[in-house]
């Protein structure tokens, strides 16, 4: 009998290796509280799908990641965030884009894969069936005051893509969920839909794995990333570090994407590309010493680190 | 130096009750379409672009749910959304929510190669289109009588059935039912997909492959389904190119089109082997159909529907239109 398992992440990118602390801790701080949550709700025996949609749900609510409270803006100062969420056993699905003003997109998305015959909905359409279900929402504005500073990268690449938020989890049952969520691309055209909420390419889970990724949107809707990972482990029998590492390897040029998975036997992966990916994991079983040596808090099988350079990864 | 191969298919899915012409006026747009893929690979186009110009061909003729014939949102509106797919490198461009534009597949195609995206959706897709100078017209423009008649049909049979999930059969209903297929929760008179695509090996072996739709009959606003979705309605890559058509959901979830090639690449097995493959094993309880060339030449279409709308021709001279078995 496997344990749970969970992991979650803040987005993959080009964080400096000399990241103020001031930039790093509350996102930190954020994400122990985080997988904290989840780990609660995993151990009371709440569902993969409840669990991701709650983590990621706290996740919006933070204002320092590109998700809910805190999205980055489009070319015209406006935010338009998406999200996606799917359960890995009924390969049920759903996903919102281009939402305005509601202050939770996964649980959007949620309803729509429980309240509608169908996948995806986008835009005005998404934000009318938001109302319609009561779900809340706030003056657009709310989401502005939040914003954090623009970043320090250069503006020739244009590319923002620190802090799209994910979580996927099993639990001892073998069900597993994927949820994502952002606001997107910094100074991205309105109208721009990134991979968060296309399904096999931001968020995927069957029966053997579920994957939540980041990054550049471009690069992994064309390598299809989250279902990489599992048809490697399905088509070509690769454990989910095998699968996971390189579907991260195959997605395109260094920098271009990070994600988070677990399998249906509870183990985690969480490979990336990029200089840095602010991640955490946690396991029922624990894990091994070795993990000692790595920065970060480490607490009985709980742990939580930036890797930058030689610093360890999972 | 390879051998160039093409197919068109215009939808998964076929009402047994289709009218004898409607079928004959099938299989002349799909043949005439086949045709002028034909003559432009003979003339050395590139793959991408003859996929562009048979789905243009396909959204212009008001017969299919593409372009003009699109099928209608609840409002009676027409929301379309395409995407296309260059099998080299992998580049690849998607719209959804498009209103006036008259051809969504060159939208998507102008969002692949002058758009530093791959998917603009609604109000920002139809700027980009108004920057890039392309043609527009009113939204009435895409709307058919057929279609008004088939929405007012469509919302019918919702109002009959409290479950989509739940079987017309039996029930009060079924005067609304010709026939007992279903698909997506509306009895098949009425759901008719025929979603458009096209996919194409050329001379070089590159493969590319679009998909263009008006989407489900009676939809919600702001639906979208399969065909923008790369992966899952379209995908290419240097092995092969495939366009599905279907049921959106059952395609999405089990990004039909990316895992044709991905049994390619994994599993190391042909093109008819990879596609008999997914249509089996892949779709669950949904209905779904495909067409797809490999990069060795090769044109395979599967479907788990009651038929498909579809035409294939290869250089050897092979061609062929069909809509069953």
């Amino acid at each position: 009998m496997v344990g749970w398992a969970i992991a979650l992440h803040g987005g993959a990118g080009d964080i400096p290796i000399d990241l103020p602390d001031e930039r790093r801790i509350p996102r930190e701080t954020a994400l122990r509280h985080c997988l904290d949550l989840g780990v609660s709700a995993l151990k009371s025996g709440r569902h993969p799908l409840d669990v991701t949609e709650l983590v990621v749900r706290e996740l919006e609510n933070h204002p320092d990641f590109n998700a809910g409270k805190g999205s980055v803006l489009t070319t015209q100062g406006t935010v338009e965030m998406e999200a996606s969420i799917m359960d890995g056993k009924t390969k049920r699905c759903g996903a919102v884009s281009g939402l305005t003003t509601v202050v939770n997109p996964v649980s959007v998305a949620r309803l729509v894969m429980e309240k509608t015959p169908h996948i995806y909905l986008g835009f005005d359409g998404a934000e009318a069936f938001a109302r319609a279900h009561g779900v809340e929402t706030v003056e657009s504005s709310h989401f502005l005051d939040y914003t954090a500073p623009t970043p320090k990268l250069p503006e020739v690449s244009g590319d923002s893509q620190i802090g799209t938020v994910g979580c996927v989890a099993v639990d001892s049952a073998g069900n597993l969920a994927s949820a994502t969520s952002t606001g997107g691309y910094v100074n991205k055209m309105v109208g721009r839909i990134g991979d968060t909420p296309v399904i096999g390419a931001g968020t995927y889970a069957n029966h053997l794995c579920a994957v939540s990724a980041t990054g550049k949107g471009e690069y992994i809707i064309r390598a299809t990333v989250a279902r990489e990972v599992a048809a490697l482990m399905e088509y070509k029998g690769l454990s989910l570090t095998e699968a996971a590492a390189y579907a991260v390897e195959q997605s395109g040029p260094t920098g271009c994407c990070g994600l988070v998975a677990v399998s249906v036997n509870g183990e985690v992966a969480m490979p990336y590309n990029t200089t840095g990916m602010f991640r955490a994991c946690a396991t029922e079983d624990g894990y091994t010493e070795k993990l000692v040596r790595a920065l970060g808090v480490f607490a009985g099988g709980v742990f939580l680190m930036r890797s930058y350079g030689d610093l360890m990864a999972v | 130096m390879g051998r160039w191969a093409i197919a068109v298919h215009g939808g998964a899915g076929i009402d047994p009750n289709l009218p004898v012409e409607r079928q004959e006026q099938a299989k002349q747009l799909l043949t005439r379409c086949l045709n002028l893929g034909i003559a432009a690979l003979r003339s050395n186009v590139s793959a991408i672009d003859v996929v562009e110009l048979v789905v243009r061909e396909l959204e212009t003729d008001p017969l299919f749910n593409s372009g003009r014939g699109s099928a209608l949102t609840e409002n009676g509106t027409v929301e379309m959304e395409a995407s296309i797919m260059d099998g080299t490198k992998r580049r690849c461009g998607a719209v959804s929510g498009i209103t006036t534009v008259k051809n969504p597949i060159s939208l998507a195609r102008l969002v692949m190669d002058k758009s530093p995206h791959s998917y603009l959706a609604f109000s920002g897709a139809e700027d980009f289109a108004r920057k890039q100078g392309v043609e527009t017209v009113d939204n009435d423009y895409f709307v058919t009588e057929d279609n008004v008649g088939m929405l007012k049909l469509a919302k019918e049979a919702n109002s009959i059935l409290f479950d989509y999930r739940v079987p017309l059969i039996g029930c009060a209903g079924a005067a609304v039912n010709d026939s007992p297929l279903q698909m997506n929760g509306l009895p098949i008179s009425i759901y008719a997909p025929e979603t458009v695509g096209c996919v194409v090996v050329d001379k070089e072996g590159r493969c590319a492959a679009g998909t263009s739709t008006g989407g489900l009959m009676n939809k919600m606003m702001g639906r979208i389904g399969d065909s923008p979705l790369i992966g899952a309605g379209t995908y290419a890559s240097e092995l092969c190119g495939v366009s599905c058509t279907g049921e959106g959901e059952a395609i999405i979830r089990s990004t039909l089109a990316r895992d044709v090639s991905a049994v390619m690449e994994y599993k190391g097995v042909g093109l008819q082997e990879a596609v008999d493959y997914v249509i089996k094993h892949r779709l669950d309880e949904g209905f779904a159909g495909l067409i797809a060339v490999s990069n060795k030449g090769e044109v395979v279409c599967g479907f788990n529907s009651n038929g498909m709308f579809r035409g294939c021709a290869t250089e050897d001279g092979f061609m062929e239109v069909a809509m069953w078995e």
